[in-house]
């Protein structure tokens, strides 16, 4: 669907596939080349600043961007630079030993914070586990992030305070908890009219694409026209195994397949990512059912701090991509519109430090939970074998104690 | 007092249940216009509409995975497994979502979903239709596992399945669906997570739940005829187990026998004697012998009966119990 007949919300007919030229391979190991011969492209999608900076117009979502006030407009850099600084931090964090783990998101900022935008208070958000700038959008504590990642909780906080959910780290397990609480919406408005208008907002990535509850989670979206925006950011990689094995065709293809629209937009340009969105949300909210983006993307970096792109996928292809870098690209933006000079440049990137020297702290300070606590979060009514357990577990601890006083004593 | 039979009964429990609960619903495969494989939600949809009667696509994870978005917003989903063997597109569902956001959220979240699977053999079924695979989920801390043996437990049991804060799988025992019983609708004092003595003996206890407590209070009847007074335990609930009853009734006996129609490798069995050993070791005359499922797949319909734990299976158990 191109940009063009966007934002009317009719959806007639499917447009005609675009088929992938066949592959020299089958299942290629150079992810390069691969994305090359893919058949997917890359003019085919809502693009509204291109790699220069430079504004186009498009006559669907363009309105979207000018209804934005300058400080908005900066608002998006000062987050997608906030978060890329951030991000820089948890693996610096986990580099050091004090995180178990880091999921980075360098690459993805435009895809994360134009989209946490575009949702609003009453939106519901099921994140991955790498949403970290829409964390930020939604206004977390960024350091409660890291208590996932430190071993200190599973959670971190409370998802109905700012309605961004836990991070899920079974794949795709969250796309029918999402269509689930958009269903919850629906009853809730029907029950009660007065009801404010929402969406459920889901994330997921090329590699969750290829699990079971993506389809049925679309499917049952479709059924029941679940007031949900499906957002998919490709970012080309599920760890080390390059989109092709994922899909022969663009993402987007297959919301025709469910019968919803579905937009493939650069996922690197916050401005058009922030208008789809904003219009795919509006169009849920509205009654008129679910929508498919696809951003796409690049993982600037590892999938995680575990892995080494190196080992699957070539340099030149992370060249081709920095060149599209969202951050660079949206600063060129800013200061070639006149919003922004060095002055709020530097300001954004003393605020950057202030949040790393911050995260650093506060995950230095985290204080590991009580393990008897755990034993009350299993179950929500009394249960004799957890509390048959706890007990036996406090008079073990227990008995180290009096073996310690005992020892003193002597 | 209605007599009814478990069918019915729960059937009448999810009426009283829609009632009583605005915000519950039923969602499964089939179980509106048609009233489930089993009629068990037969004219529900026609009282409560679709919206609280809800058929849904044929996709069991997203039963369950819509199930628990619903319970996030606050709805109280009552879910339908059609079949056992059906439940396993949903297990990742049930054990890595469902079991532990209470967990993953510090006691923030609950999701309180209700999951009814008839379950167990017997009624001459093709593959997958017979299974009990109830140990799998019990192993799962998050989760609480019932099954109700007759019309009564089944009415009350289903009701405060959708009143506990915690997510409970009901597994139903499909081939007692018309065995019919007394219920009392207006006491309300059952507690489905405590086990209940329904025949009181004095040489050996036989433990069983859901299909076989029939069978035990059989094989209970058929020991007295020898001299033999046999104590029988219908468990009720599977997580927890109550094992403060059987405990009781163990000192008192001396001598346990646990049966259940899933294998008994891995099984609820092999966890009640384990604890029971633990427990009452001093009080025990003899091991504490399970009989149960063998370690294959549920086998053709045409020689389910050698499979399946019957009187004479119990009695030889029973036997060997009292051998000591």
């Amino acid at each position: 669907m191109s940009a063009a007949e966007l934002p009317t919300t009719e959806f007639d007919e499917p447009e005609e596939a675009v088929l992938p030229a066949p592959l020299a391979e089958p299942f290629p190991t150079n992810g390069f080349a691969a994305l090359a011969s893919s058949g997917v492209d890359e003019g085919d999608m809502v693009q509204l600043l291109d790699e220069q900076g430079v504004l186009q117009h498009d006559p669907a979502f363009s309105p979207y961007i000018e209804a934005l006030d300058a400080d908005t407009l900066r608002g998006f850099y000062r987050d997608m630079a906030v978060a890329r600084r951030f991000d820089s931090e948890g693996t610096a964090l986990q580099r050091q030993g004090e995180l178990a783990l880091w999921v980075p998101l360098t690459g993805q900022e435009a895809a994360q914070v134009g989209s946490g935008r575009a949702s609003r208070e009453h939106d519901y958000i099921f994140p991955t586990y790498r949403e970290h700038a829409v964390a930020l959008t939604r206004g977390l504590d960024l350091a409660d992030l890291l208590r996932l990642f430190r071993g200190t909780s599973n959670g971190g906080w409370d998802p109905r305070d700012k309605n961004f959910h836990l991070y899920t780290l079974v794949l795709a397990a969250q796309t029918l908890h999402a269509v689930g609480y958009a269903m919850g919406i629906q009853r809730d408005i029907k029950a009660d009219p007065t009801t404010e208008p929402a969406a459920a907002m889901v994330y997921f990535g090329d590699g969750a694409s290829s699990e079971g509850d993506v389809h049925e989670s679309m499917v049952f979206a479709a059924s029941y026209q679940a007031p949900v925006v499906f957002f998919c950011q490709n970012n080309y990689w599920a760890i080390s195994v390059p989109f092709e094995v994922q899909s022969r065709v663009p993402l987007v293809n297959r919301a025709s397949g469910y019968g919803f629209p579905g937009i493939r937009v650069d996922g690197n340009d916050v401005l058009a990512v922030h208008a789809v969105t904003a219009w795919a949300l509006e169009h849920a909210r509205s009654g008129n059912g679910p929508v498919l983006i696809e951003a796409s993307t690049y993982r600037l970096g590892a999938h995680t701090t575990a892995d080494d792109p190196t080992k699957y996928r070539m340099a030149a292809e992370e060249e081709h991509w920095r060149a599209k870098d969202p951050v660079a690209r949206y600063e060129r933006y800013l200061r070639e519109s006149g919003m922004a000079d060095d002055a709020f440049f530097a300001q954004v990137a003393d605020e950057a430090n202030e949040l790393a020297t911050y995260v650093r702290k506060a995950v230095l300070s985290m204080e590991n939970p009580d393990i008897r606590d755990k034993f009350a979060d299993v179950y929500g009514a009394p249960h004799p074998l957890v509390a048959e357990e706890l007990a036996w577990f406090e008079q073990y601890q227990a008995s180290f104690v009096d073996a310690e006083n005992e020892g003193g004593a002597a | 007092m209605k007599t009814m039979t478990i069918a019915k009964a729960i059937n009448e429990g999810l009426r009283a249940a829609l009632a009583k609960h605005p915000k519950s619903f039923l969602m499964g495969e089939d179980i509106g216009s048609l009233g489930g494989v089993y009629r068990v939600t037969e004219g529900l949809k026609a009282e409560f509409g679709a919206d609280r009667v809800m058929d849904t696509p044929l996709a069991e994870s997203g039963i369950i995975g819509t199930a628990i978005g619903m319970a996030l917003r606050g709805h109280q989903p009552i879910c339908e497994i059609q079949f056992d063997g059906f439940v396993f597109p949903g297990f990742n569902q049930i054990t890595t979502q469902l079991a532990k956001i209470r967990t993953r959220s510090n006691g923030m979240l609950s999701a309180p979903v209700v999951i009814r699977i008839p379950y167990g053999g017997g009624i001459g079924s093709i593959e997958h239709h017979s299974e009990s695979p109830e140990a799998l989920f019990a192993h799962t801390p998050g989760l609480r596992i019932i099954t109700p043996s007759n019309a009564h437990d089944a009415y009350w049991m289903i009701q405060q399945a959708v009143e506990c804060p915690d997510p409970v799988i009901v597994f139903e025992p499909k081939r007692r669906y018309w065995l019919k019983g007394e219920v009392d609708t207006e006491s309300t004092e059952l507690d489905p997570f405590k086990a209940q003595v329904v025949r009181e003996g004095t040489d050996a206890t036989v433990v069983a739940y859901g299909p076989l407590v029939p069978v035990a209070l059989a094989a209970a009847n058929a020991a007295a005829e020898d001299g033999h007074s046999v104590e029988v335990i219908d468990l009720r609930s599977i997580s927890p187990i109550d094992f403060d009853t059987i405990t009781a009734s163990v000192e008192k006996t001396g001598r346990l026998v646990v049966a259940h129609e899933a294998p008994t490798f891995g099984g609820i069995g092999g966890e009640i004697a384990a604890r029971i050993s633990e427990r009452s070791f001093y009080a025990l005359e003899a091991p504490v012998i399970r009989v149960g499922g063998f370690h294959m797949p549920y086998p053709v319909a045409r020689v389910e009966e050698h499979y399946l734990p019957d009187i004479d299976r119990i009695l030889e158990a029973l036997d060997r119990a009292l051998g000591y």
